[in-house]
């Protein structure tokens, strides 16, 4: 979570912006891809206008930010690359330990599954 | 005996981890090699993996799926770049559709896995590189919107009581 490194009213706007299913989807669609605001007004059951708020309030939140080429408007996420590296690295670390913790764990629980079976013709 | 040190580098957006094992290498290469074990580790425990194939050879492919707690599934793939049983294997590790079908641009990492005996038991040189800069930073945006929606819905639930 990046929350902790926000002022209120910036977690305020996070929390509003992500408490509604639409902007949600619409962020997962930006994080996928690059869509443009008609796109995603195409996705939804609700006018261009509705959607175009729904991108403002992810925008304001920082989730988001729009880019203009010709004349659509791109949607995308937008954060600090090398703080995503870092992000990323962290999360992967956490992973590997998790499963490294997990195969010590199947070591000792069960010194050899193979011999288990019965096909092994070992008498248990 | 766990983890012994973590290497990250951000300019290569690789990471380098060691872990010792108390158990021969041979053993520990079951791990990997044993579908069944496989399964056992892999995934975090609100995610268990079920791993559909396995053949772990030379451009052999493992396939997978990850089942959240609200029942959803996650699909993924490596695909097996070199192996040698029972000290060395390399694979790339990516998602795919619910069909099992690699999905390209999603993110997508480089796996190279060693063991060696050390100390009367294994220890265990793990590398993970992104492919590229833009699919970690799909990760990480994914992961980000996961987490929020998650503690989104945990205030979902307790305004709920």
């Amino acid at each position: 979570m990046v929350v902790d490194e926000l002022t209120d009213e910036a977690v305020d706007n996070l929390f509003h912006a992500l408490a509604d299913a639409t902007r949600r989807d619409i962020l997962r669609r930006s994080v996928q891809g690059e869509p443009s605001v008609s796109q995603l007004a195409g996705a939804y059951p609700m006018s261009f206008a509705a959607v175009q708020k729904h991108v403002a309030v992810l925008e304001r939140a920082g989730l988001i930010s729009k880019k203009r080429r010709g004349r659509e408007q791109l949607v995308r996420t937008d954060r600090q690359a090398v703080h995503r590296a870092q992000q990323a690295l962290d999360r992967l670390e956490a992973a590997w330990r998790g499963r490294v913790d997990r195969m010590s764990d199947l070591l000792t629980q069960v010194p050899d599954p193979r011999e288990d079976k019965p096909t092994k013709g070992q008498d248990r | 005996m766990s983890v012994t040190s973590v290497e990250k580098d951000v300019d290569n957006l690789t990471l380098t981890l060691l872990a010792d094992f108390d158990a021969p290498p041979a053993r520990v290469w079951q791990l990997w090699a044993d579908p069944r074990q496989l399964e056992r580790w892999w995934g975090p425990p609100t995610h268990p993996a079920t791993v559909e194939q396995h053949d772990l050879t030379p451009d052999g492919k493992v396939t997978y799926y990850m089942t959240g707690p609200e029942g959803e599934k996650y699909h993924g793939w490596w695909q097996v770049n070199a192996v040698n049983p029972p000290s060395s294997l390399e694979f790339n590790d990516g998602f795919a559709d619910q069909n099992g079908t690699p999905i390209d641009d999603m993110p997508n990492s480089t796996v190279q896995m060693q063991l060696t005996e050390h100390k009367g038991g294994t220890q265990m040189n793990l590398r993970s590189t992104f492919a590229t800069r833009e699919q970690m930073e799909k990760l990480v945006s994914m992961n980000m919107v996961e987490g929020l929606q998650e503690a989104v819905g945990q205030m979902d639930a307790l305004l709920a009581d």
